[in-house]
């Protein structure tokens, strides 16, 4: 008996440690219900009628930062299909484009795609009050950015934030550019 | 039962309490619209962009719908939305519910400032 109930304080944390074990695999992409996210009133009734994050975002590609959802490959891979328009005059523009950016920084260089972009975005979302058409005639700044201007009007709100440095940066110096490459500062 | 099994077993109990325990933080991208809510006897409203994007692009809001980029330079009314404006383009009965389900939008914790909540570690930009 004696003995059994030694054992018991071990049963108990054993037990704890399987909910821990849960936990800490559920903790790689976990959501917290509207009900308990801080923003929402709990006491709303209407509040079970809508949609939980988990139940929708669960479902497509992961991504360890915002969201936790690549959301260009759940637009790409076909995972969701968002509409392009809802007026059947707007003309949808997708361009196929990248520009190569921070020429003479420390860090590696910057492909910016205009076809990534240009899959969600209009044109006149950043062109031409955030940045002009031209390669070569922005002059950008992380402190900018990290103020919520310049790329920083999405990134770090609403599009994966200024922390991902390598999803920006990520063209290496050392290695030539493909031919004919559109160069920024 | 080996002493190293206890300690892992009691870190791993510790680490799941932590978890348990986290902070409450809204969705990467929710927006909180309440320059007039409030002051009108309604709730904020909670705008989630994870929702939205899953069914839009970006450029229906923000470019055919006028919605500026920048939380809290748009004064959205019910004025505007009746008349098929801004949310309204959707938000009719035909699209998505209508303006007279209330507490779907009108969903937010009282007392809730205007602006872009759910930021990474950087926390947002600093202008929000």
């Amino acid at each position: 008996m004696a003995s059994t109930l030694a054992g018991l304080p071990l049963l108990i944390l054993l037990l704890v440690s399987v909910i821990a074990s849960a936990q800490v695999s559920q903790a790689a992409r976990k959501w917290l219900p509207l009900a308990a996210d801080g923003i929402h009133d709990p006491k709303n009734p209407s509040l079970r009628l809508l949609q939980e994050p988990a139940e929708s975002l669960s479902r497509l590609p992961a991504d360890t930062a915002g969201n936790q959802v690549h959301w260009l490959q759940a637009l790409e891979g076909g995972a969701i299909n968002p509409r392009t328009n809802i007026l059947p005059g707007t003309q949808v523009m997708v361009i196929d484009l990248d520009i190569y950016l921070n020429m003479k920084g420390g860090t590696p260089i910057v492909r910016f795609p205009h076809r990534a972009h240009t899959l969600w975005l209009d044109c006149s979302n950043c062109h031409q009050h955030l940045f002009v058409s031209k390669a070569g005639a922005n002059k950008l700044s992380m402190n900018a950015m990290l103020n919520g201007e310049q790329c920083g009007v999405c990134h770090g709100a609403v599009a994966f934030p200024l922390t991902e440095c390598n999803r920006c940066h990520n063209t290496p110096r050392n290695k030539p550019l493909p031919a004919g490459a559109l160069r920024g500062l | 039962m080996s002493n190293g099994l206890i300690k892992r077993a009691a870190l791993l109990g510790a680490l799941g309490l932590a978890l348990l325990a986290a902070p409450s933080v809204a969705e990467y991208g929710d927006v909180v619209l309440n320059k007039v809510s409030e002051k009108n006897g309604v709730r904020p409203v909670v705008f989630p962009h994870w929702f939205h994007r899953v069914r839009f692009r970006c450029k229906v809001c923000h470019s055919e719908l006028a919605f500026k980029m920048r939380a809290g330079a748009n004064v959205v009314t019910m004025a505007d939305i009746t008349n098929g404006k801004f949310c309204g383009m959707c938000h009719n009965n035909q699209i998505a519910w209508g303006a007279d389900k209330c507490d779907l939008c009108h969903s937010g914790k009282p007392g809730l400032k205007s602006g872009i909540y759910g930021g990474h570690q950087t926390s947002g930009p600093g202008r929000w």
